[in-house]
């Protein structure tokens, strides 16, 4: 069976990727899919806990959907968010948007 | 009604009206003097009311109508304030209702109600052509309070309520008189009235206290109607000039009587007082206020002949009394014959027939001195309406002949009994009472029985100096009577002017009516040696309110020949010198006395010597002593120190602990945050994603702390 540092190892890759375009993309929708990528990252590793120390019990995973849930909210709050800036200043780059500025 | 409550409210309707009028109904005239007489009516007819039960009521001097409150609680004890209709109360009373309402119905038409108001009359001077009076509901709001207070007085139960009255009656008095303030003569007067009578007050008060302080208690009954006090009273010694203490509260009260009563040396205030409206002079110098004083001086004649009977010879503080009031009542009537102002020949005239009174007193002739009271203030308070009326008549011959003349000068005047037939016949029974013509008129037996007195108890000096005084009065008022109403008009004036409106001429019957018939109370019984069918009432009746009724004295022939002959005497000699004045000659006297008529005209130069010894010194006084030297130099350079002080304190602080310590704080409080946020705002870049790497870094930190450090 494979060991659970594997899945630890492929949930931190995949978390440091998402990181990775959260901090380094300009396009605003790219961000919005790394913050995608790391909740799923966090997802492996919830499911992978589970399965690997407690299977009797439901807890892993009823959390594992309940982030499904969150991050599909997110994403449909995050694309109307991002769609209605577009719509205003016709840019989706994160560093154009910066009316909070000092 | 019970005539205890009656008696309480007898003062209050006055008092009522004032504050109606000055509040509420001043702009309507009609309202205002509507407001005055109707509270006066009420006035008289509750004070006629208890005077009738008051005469109804058996031994009245042992069981008064008397009734008292707690007013003042002063520790265990309370000062008491209450009413008392004693005998002497009661006839005061029954002349102060009269004579008011009577008055307060001659104002109506002396202010000319009904006429036009002129355009050129200001307020505060005289109206000179016959408009209605300017300030005519000014005038009955302060008559109404001035009966106010006089009706307080008379009913009041002690000393304290007296003085309320009193003083309310110097105010009054103060504001009538100067009621044309606009005139600088009235002006003048009205604070030397004021001044005057405050050093008479000044002398009652400390009376009052004294008095307070020695029986414990202000009521009339508890200390004149108690041997008990009195004889403590007269027993003890004050240690002050060698007086008892009813000697010495009695001097004191006293001079309260010579401020008010307008006595020798006090009594300079008087003839300028009638700088004011003509009912005003009736007021104050007949009815009311200077009768007040010799109340007062009745009122308490038990305290200052306390330790004295019928007989023996008068104690020190009675000969004061009697020397000052019988100097009074010569003095004044020798300058009485000398004034050539209607009004003023008046004022002196009842100068005079007030140190009558106090003489009277003076020499324990208490019946006598109230009996003159009363009697005078009718005939007075009648012979001022009746001058009023006079100058009414000659300022209308004033106006219609536009002539430029003083309408109150007799010398102007003449023939007036023509043009003025009703006042000339009330002025005649009014000047023949006062000059004390026998047997019909009231000053007769007043004036009469006070003599009589005086011969009786063997005060011949007193009695001399009186019947020289009667002499003075018959002739003073005969001349008066001669140069206004008899022989030819001496100026075109006089020939033009007319009798006075009803409202004025009514009051002046129903006084005259009074002049002759108030006598007849008091007729001696065994006079001329007859035996009367009738008792002397007025002897019995007011002779009650005294513990020890005092005795009438025997009949004597040579004291009523006396008065009758100073009296016919001076009457017909008055006659005989003014009948035939000529136009524009001056008084006849003159050319016989010489200078003396000058030194009469001028009063004594009394007046210049208070002005030389008291007024300017005063005023030197005020300005040297107080003004420059305390107000200026002692009290403002004080002052100015301690503002030097605190300035020099309130800079200190201010250099050395608010500028650099509060200041700089703040200041230190207000830079740092603000150069903090200088600095601080670069981190604000906008940018979400350095937001996050810093986030990111600081959890990293966290993290690293956490896990690494402290595991």
């Amino acid at each position: 069976m494979i060991p659970l540092s594997w899945y630890l190892g492929l949930s931190a890759a995949v978390f440091c990727i998402g990181l990775y375009g959260v901090l380094g993309r300009r396009n605003a929708v790219a961000i919005l899919m790394g913050i995608e990528l790391m909740l799923n990252a966090v997802n492996i590793n919830l499911v992978a806990f589970w399965r690997y120390i407690s299977p009797a019990l439901v807890a892993g995973q009823a959390f594992a959907i309940i982030i499904f849930a969150v991050a599909a909210s997110e994403a449909a709050v995050g694309l109307a968010l991002i769609i209605s800036i577009y719509r205003s200043r016709s840019t989706v780059a994160a560093e154009d948007i910066d009316l909070m500025k000092w | 009604m019970q005539p205890e409550l009656l008696t309480w409210l007898i003062p209050l309707p006055p008092l009522l009206a004032f504050g109606l009028i000055v509040l509420w109904a001043y702009r309507s005239n009609r309202l205002s003097h509507g407001l005055a007489v109707g509270a006066m009516t009420v006035s008289w007819a509750m004070a006629m009311a208890v005077f009738v039960i008051a005469l109804g009521r058996q031994h009245l001097g042992e069981t008064p109508i008397a009734s008292a409150i707690d007013w003042i609680p002063t520790g265990a004890t309370a000062l008491r304030i209450g009413v008392l209709i004693d005998p002497l109360s009661a006839v005061t009373l029954f002349f102060v209702a009269w004579t008011c309402l009577a008055i307060f119905v001659y104002s109506i038409g002396y202010h000319n109600f009904g006429k036009p108001r002129d355009d050129h009359d200001r307020p505060g001077l005289p109206p000179h052509a016959g408009g209605i009076e300017p300030m005519y509901a000014r005038f009955f709001a302060f008559i109404s309070l001035f009966a106010f207070g006089m009706l307080t007085l008379v009913v009041s139960d002690n000393l304290l309520l007296l003085f309320i009255g009193w003083e309310i009656m110097g105010l009054c008095s103060y504001l009538l008189i100067g009621f044309w303030y606009g005139k600088e003569a009235a002006k003048q007067a009205m604070v030397k009235a004021f001044m005057t009578t405050r050093v008479g007050d000044v002398f009652m008060l400390l009376g009052l206290a004294a008095l307070y302080s020695v029986t414990g208690t202000l009521n009339y009954r508890d200390i004149l109607y108690n041997e008990g006090v009195l004889h403590t009273l007269a027993t003890t010694s004050s240690g002050i000039l060698g007086l008892s203490w009813s000697g010495l509260i009695g001097l004191l009260l006293f001079l309260g009587t010579v401020g008010k009563s307008a006595q020798f040396p006090l009594h300079v205030w008087l003839p300028d007082a009638m700088e004011g409206p003509t009912p005003v002079s009736a007021m104050i110098h007949a009815a009311t206020m200077v009768s007040a004083g010799v109340y007062l001086a009745v009122r308490f004649f038990p305290l200052l002949t306390a330790g004295w009977h019928e007989g023996e010879a008068l104690t020190l503080p009675m000969t004061i009394v009697a020397a000052v009031g019988a100097f009074t009542a010569l003095f004044s009537a020798t300058i009485a014959v000398a004034q050539n102002d209607v009004k003023r020949v008046l004022a002196y005239s009842t100068i005079s027939q007030l140190g009558y009174m106090v003489a009277a007193v003076g020499i324990g002739a208490y019946v006598a001195a109230a009996f003159h009271l009363i009697t005078h203030a009718f005939f007075k308070a009648l012979l001022f309406l009746g001058s009023g009326s006079v100058i009414h008549g000659m300022e209308h011959g004033v106006h219609a002949t536009h002539a430029h003349l003083d309408a109150q000068d007799m010398l102007n005047m003449g023939g007036l009994r023509r043009r003025m037939p009703l006042t000339f016949v009330t002025f005649l029974i009014g000047g023949l009472a006062l000059s004390g013509f026998p047997l019909i008129t009231a000053g007769f037996w007043s004036k009469d029985e006070i003599l009589a007195h005086a011969f009786g108890t063997g005060q011949l000096i007193v009695f001399g100096v009186l019947a020289l005084a009667a002499l003075l009065t018959a002739f003073y008022t005969m001349r008066q009577i001669t140069l206004t109403f008899l022989g030819a008009p001496r100026t075109p004036a006089a020939s033009q002017a007319h009798e006075s409106v009803t409202t004025m001429t009514a009051p002046l019957v129903v006084l005259a009516i009074f002049a002759v018939a108030a006598g007849w109370i008091g007729i001696p019984e065994d006079f001329l040696g007859l035996h009367l069918p009738f008792g002397n009432w007025f002897h019995a009746f007011v002779g009650g309110t005294l513990l020890e009724h005092p005795p009438a004295l025997p009949f004597q022939w040579s004291p009523l020949l006396t008065s009758v002959a100073v009296a016919s005497l001076g009457l017909l000699v008055g006659w005989w010198v003014y009948r035939r004045v000529p136009a524009g000659g001056p008084d006849p006297l003159v050319r016989a006395l010489g200078p003396i008529h000058t030194l009469l005209r001028r009063k004594y130069y009394i007046d210049e010597l208070y002005d030389v010894a008291i007024v300017r010194p005063a005023y030197w006084l005020a300005d040297q002593v107080s003004y420059r030297w305390i107000d200026r130099g002692l009290i403002d350079g004080f002052l100015h120190a301690v503002a030097r002080v605190a300035l020099r304190i309130g800079s200190g602080l201010r250099q050395g602990f608010d500028l650099p310590i509060v200041n700089g704080f703040g200041d230190l409080v207000g830079n740092s945050v603000k150069f903090g946020g200088r600095a601080l705002r670069y981190v604000q870049t906008g940018r979400i994603q350095g937001y996050l790497v810093i986030g990111l870094l600081f959890t990293g930190l966290l993290l690293s702390y956490f896990l690494l450090i402290r595991p």
